[in-house]
């Protein structure tokens, strides 16, 4: 099992990634460039992680125009195929741009990029990231102008129908509540899955949250899930 | 009367607009190389209550300049319909 | 080309001896382009003429220092394990005065450039800003665009910010100050110079198109901000954080293929600079063919290509025959990669258009240290210092209810928390930023691949400067090493950024010269050699008059070892509470005497230099023997402040007892220097009395838990009241 890190001009959490998976998971890591169209070298087995940062300097909209790179083309093939794919933050903006999941990221109800630790908690355990973070609070980052998730009433009457919503903001005490909301984003929704529960999208940093030298080693659990799969 | 501006606001001429830089390079890169330069602004609609169509584009013409557009960054261009 | 006048040389901003000299220089009279690049090069902000000599005299070397101060674009200190740490600091005050976002963020991106040309990865910046008085509506427009700037291009550029200070007075209402510093990492052989040599290298122009912007900016950060400069609209610049990320990734790329002689990034007067200074640097001349360049605007001037400071661009000199392999890299990142030129011996810059010579002069000739001019300012006393003179403490009376003077003291912006600032900065992006969840006095960022970590501060009490240059200077220095040894971290270098008024106001540049032998006295004193900086000259207007002398400090220590980082807040319900250093009946120049009783004018605090090394000494040694549970220095709002700024993290009280011999004002919120407040676990109080030997100290008290507290035993509310004062202060006065 490895993961594959795709690096879009304007990535910058690409090497937080793979020094989180890489020094503190102790997996196999590749740095896949986006101009490649070749995700050959990897089966269902493995992950392609698409990192969080400003693609295209968050141009036009974000993920707009990462979501044309030559590789995401291939990407959007590996998922179709089932292979697990994770969007962090960017990730997630692009995961939505390309139709790999529903939604919209929006610009934050107060209008402010953000970037603080919050507190997510699994919504459900049927899916294998949230069975393997468990039901506590984990403390993990944000840092976004954009990601507030919308989607239509349908849609997101759907996602909870169908247990795809995977993290939810909420307090120390794992409350989901309005105050536990970083960004006015529909029903404390941090991140989701596709029903085929192969590709993730989250707007908080995990790989922020691995390293003892931070002294907040949350986010392992949810990165591991990835690597405890197969 | 009621009358409607339609406003651009759109970045300085002389000024290097990024986005519309990497908005071009894009769709060259997606083929679209017939495309020989983008720029990327804001259309804003504004609707007003005045006396005649000269003091609604006194009215617009002052939210322009003051607020709407950042007369360091932005130059500014409007109509007005009736309505 | 057509001679150039006087006029015309006056009204680009050079002097009629300056244009004296040029003619004399080139055995000639200078052609339009010509004296445009000596305006631009012998302008204050690129030739340093009315500082340099006294910049001169700053401690500038030191055994960890691998370049000397002003060799290269930023210091290069050596931190151990085949490292270097390079970091810059630099002011962006005019820009921002008039585009707030604009401003900022081309300061940050400037400031970054600066570190990564010299083969560095930026791992953190930090920034230091001053504005008006948060109540003036034009404060908060300046406030929240310059926020919005550094948080746009850092957060895009994918460096965390990590640090800064922000000070509020009604000094700055016109002119703000915004200042930015960048801190990379680069293993020892892959840095690269600002050279150029080698007869028949290349010379490429690589990053974005060259167009009209900031045209004249060099010239423009020379003058002084009139109402008419609000209208000098081409001199605005334009950032692009996703262009600069790609031209970092580039050139970090880049560097290790060894096709390299040299790098230099365009800032200010752009193609003219890099090429003088890099051909200057290296003794060689270069041809540059300005047709080459490529542009965004039809039908460029010359000069105006010359002068343009179009943002994300660098010149780099490539090594004959290499020239593809670097194209190749470029080409990857999609980034202009252009041949302008090449490198010849006789060290004359040649310029051409469509092959017309039209620009011809000595490189050595436009540069600091060659030809540029070299001024001796007169200075005087000021004669505000009648009035600092004349105060005496003794006529203020003590306020009868201190807790209310408290309330308002943790809720003076300068004091109060920067929230709604730094949470619109990424500040843990890369990963390395230990603050997030241990705080501690100086940001200590983690060298990932190493067991290091670098602490980092910026800090100048301008205040302090104004009542008393010399000691003012001084006390800038010793705050940034005392929160770097309260850090755990080893003072190594400072960079700094001199913000001054008009150095032809002799009482102006009595405040440079005096904070600038306060600043080296600190430095030789406390082994922190200065790396460079930058000086920020004619900050001031007509309405305000000049700002507050304010030499900006930014400073870099090592800790080999993360462990020895030390955090500022309490941690234990019992831990024994001490001041180590001495309490002083001392009120002089505090936030409490002048912002909450409006004394305007008292002279600097207490500070003695044998007194502070002494004290950072044994504070460093009890931090690193970890006899010490946390490490808080004592700075604006005085003790009471560094005791609820340590108390608010974990939600913890305390009990303190005052000191009779010492007016209670003076001892809660007294800013008498060289004090930390460290709290000891009780089995630790003996062993960490032992350690400090002869060194001043007092216990003072207890950390409680609960969040009680109490002085003198009176109840003085809970912490989290206090904490919540604090934290939302800002928000509360801008959204009033």
């Amino acid at each position: 099992m490895k993961f594959g890190i795709v690096v879009f001009p304007g990535s910058n959490c690409d090497r937080d990634m793979m020094h989180a998976l890489q020094d503190d998971l102790k997996q196999e890591v590749v740095m896949l460039w986006h101009k490649d169209n070749d995700l050959s070298s990897f089966t269902t087995d493995d992950c392609i992680v698409l990192p969080g940062g400003f693609s295209y300097g968050d141009y036009l909209r974000c993920g707009a125009l990462a979501r044309f790179s030559p590789l995401m083309e291939e990407v959007i093939k590996f998922a179709n195929k089932g292979g697990k794919v994770l969007g962090v933050c960017n990730g997630f903006q692009i995961l939505c741009e390309s139709g790999l999941l529903p939604g919209v990221l929006l610009l934050n109800d107060h209008q402010k990029f953000t970037c603080k630790n919050v507190y997510i908690k699994a919504a459900t355990d049927s899916n294998f990231v949230g069975k393997n973070a468990g039901n506590t609070p984990r403390k993990i980052p944000v840092a976004h102008g954009e990601g507030r998730y919308v989607a239509d009433a349908v849609t997101i009457e759907k996602l909870t129908a169908n247990n795809q919503i995977v993290f939810h903001y909420c307090d120390e005490n794992g409350e989901v509540h309005i105050n536990s909301n970083p960004n006015g984003t529909t029903n404390n929704i941090a991140g989701i899955c596709n029903e085929g529960r192969n590709v993730f999208g989250m707007m908080p940093h995990p790989e922020r949250a691995c390293s003892d030298a931070l002294n907040n080693i949350d986010g392992r659990a949810i990165l591991e899930a990835f690597a405890k799969m197969n | 009367m009621k009358y409607t501006a339609h406003i651009n606001v759109m970045p300085l001429k002389e000024l290097l607009d990024p986005q519309g830089k990497a908005v071009n390079n894009s769709l060259h890169n997606l083929g679209l190389t017939a495309v020989q330069d983008v720029r990327i602004g804001k259309h804003i609609t504004l609707h007003v209550e005045a006396t005649d169509k000269v003091a609604a584009e006194a009215a617009v013409k002052d939210a322009c300049s003051k607020l709407l557009a950042n007369p360091v960054m932005e130059s500014f261009e409007f109509s007005i319909t009736e309505g | 080309m057509q001679e150039a006048t006087l006029e015309q040389a006056v009204k680009l901003g050079l002097r009629e001896e300056e244009f004296e000299q040029i003619k004399q220089i080139l055995g000639r009279t200078p052609n339009f382009n010509e004296t445009a690049m000596y305006s631009v090069m012998w302008s204050e902000h690129c030739s340093y003429k009315n500082s340099i000599t006294q910049l001169k005299t700053l401690p500038r070397d030191g055994e960890r220092l691998l370049v000397k101060a002003g060799e290269e674009n930023a210091g290069l200190v050596d931190i151990g394990d085949g490292l270097g740490c390079v970091f810059k600091i630099e002011s962006h005050n005019h820009p921002s005065a008039i585009e707030p976002f604009q401003g900022a963020a081309t300061g940050v991106g400037g400031i970054h450039r600066d570190i990564f040309t010299m083969g560095a990865r930026p791992i953190a910046s930090l920034n230091s800003l001053r504005f008006g008085k948060l109540d003036n509506p034009k404060t908060k427009w300046l406030l929240k665009g310059v926020v919005k700037g550094i948080g746009h291009y850092g957060n895009c550029f994918g460096v965390p910010t990590v640090a800064g200070e922000i000070y509020f007075d009604g000094c700055y209402q016109t002119n703000p100050l915004v200042n930015a510093m960048s801190v990379g990492v680069v293993k020892a052989g892959q840095t690269v110079s600002a050279t150029s040599h080698g007869e028949g290298n290349a010379v490429f122009i690589v990053g974005a198109a060259t167009g009209k912007d900031g045209i004249g900016g060099a010239s423009f950060a020379s003058a002084d901000i009139t109402e008419d400069s609000v209208n000098d609209l081409p001199a605005v610049q334009v950032g692009d954080p996703f262009e600069e990320k790609k031209l970092l990734e580039a050139c970090l790329e880049v560097i290790p293929t060894g096709a390299l002689i040299g790098m230099q990034d365009m800032g200010a007067a752009g193609i003219t600079c890099s090429c003088s200074e890099m051909s200057a640097k290296g003794e060689h001349g270069m041809n540059i063919h300005l047709d080459k360049v490529p542009t965004r605007q039809h039908n460029m001037q010359p000069w105006e290509m010359l002068l343009s400071e179009s943002q994300e661009r660098m010149l780099i000199v490539v090594k004959k025959g290499r020239e593809a392999e670097v194209k190749k890299i470029f080409d990857k990142w999609d980034i202009h990669c252009v041949q302008i030129g090449d490198v010849t011996t006789d060290g004359r810059l040649k310029y051409f258009m469509n092959g017309e010579l039209i620009a011809d002069v000595p490189a050595h000739s436009l540069v600091l240290g060659g030809g540029a001019p070299v001024y001796i300012r007169e200075y005087e006393e000021p004669k505000y210092f009648a009035q600092i003179k004349a105060f005496n403490q003794d006529t203020i009376a003590i306020p009868a209810d201190l807790t209310a003077v408290a309330m308002e003291l943790v809720q003076l912006p300068t004091i109060a928390s920067k929230r709604w600032v730094y949470e619109q900065y990424d500040s843990m992006v890369g990963t390395g930023n230990t603050q997030t969840n241990e705080p501690s006095d100086a940001a200590v960022v983690r060298v990932h691949g190493s067991a290091k970590g670098i602490a980092m501060t910026t800090d100048c009490n301008s205040r302090y400067v104004y009542a008393d240059p010399y000691k003012g200077g001084m006390i800038a220095v010793s705050e940034a090493a005392r929160n770097i040894v309260c850090s755990g971290g080893l003072p190594v270098a400072i960079t700094n950024c001199l913000n001054f008024g008009n150095p032809y106001n002799k009482e102006v540049y009595y405040q440079f010269v005096h904070a600038i032998r306060g600043m080296g006295d600190a430095c030789r004193k406390l082994g922190t050699p200065v790396t460079g900086g930058n000086v920020s000259f004619y900050n001031q207007s007509s309405d305000d008059g000049p700002v507050y002398p304010t030499p900006t400090i930014g400073m870099v220590g090592v800790l080999d070892n993360l462990d020895q980082k030390m955090t500022m807040y309490f941690k234990n319900d019992g831990d024994v509470i001490y001041v180590i250093g001495q309490n002083r009946n001392d009120i002089n120049c505090s936030e409490y005497l002048y912002n909450v009783l409006g004394v305007s004018h008292s002279p600097a605090p207490h500070f003695d230099l044998e007194e502070e090394y002494a004290l950072q000494d044994v504070v460093l040694k009890v931090v690193r023997e970890k006899l010490v549970n946390s490490a808080h220095d004592t700075a604006e709002g005085g003790l009471f402040v560094a005791l609820v700024e340590s108390a608010m993290q974990k939600n913890m009280g305390f009990e303190v007892s005052t000191d009779a011999s010492i007016r209670k004002d003076a001892f809660l919120f007294g800013e008498a220097q060289s004090r930390v407040v460290v709290s000891v676990s009780a089995d630790k109080a003996a062993a960490f009395e032992a350690a400090l030997g002869n060194h001043p100290y007092s216990k003072i008290g207890t950390v409680k838990a609960g969040g009680n507290i109490r002085i003198d035993n009176a109840d003085w509310g809970y912490i989290k009241d206090w904490k919540e004062a604090y934290d939302t202060a800002i928000e509360k006065l801008l959204n009033a």
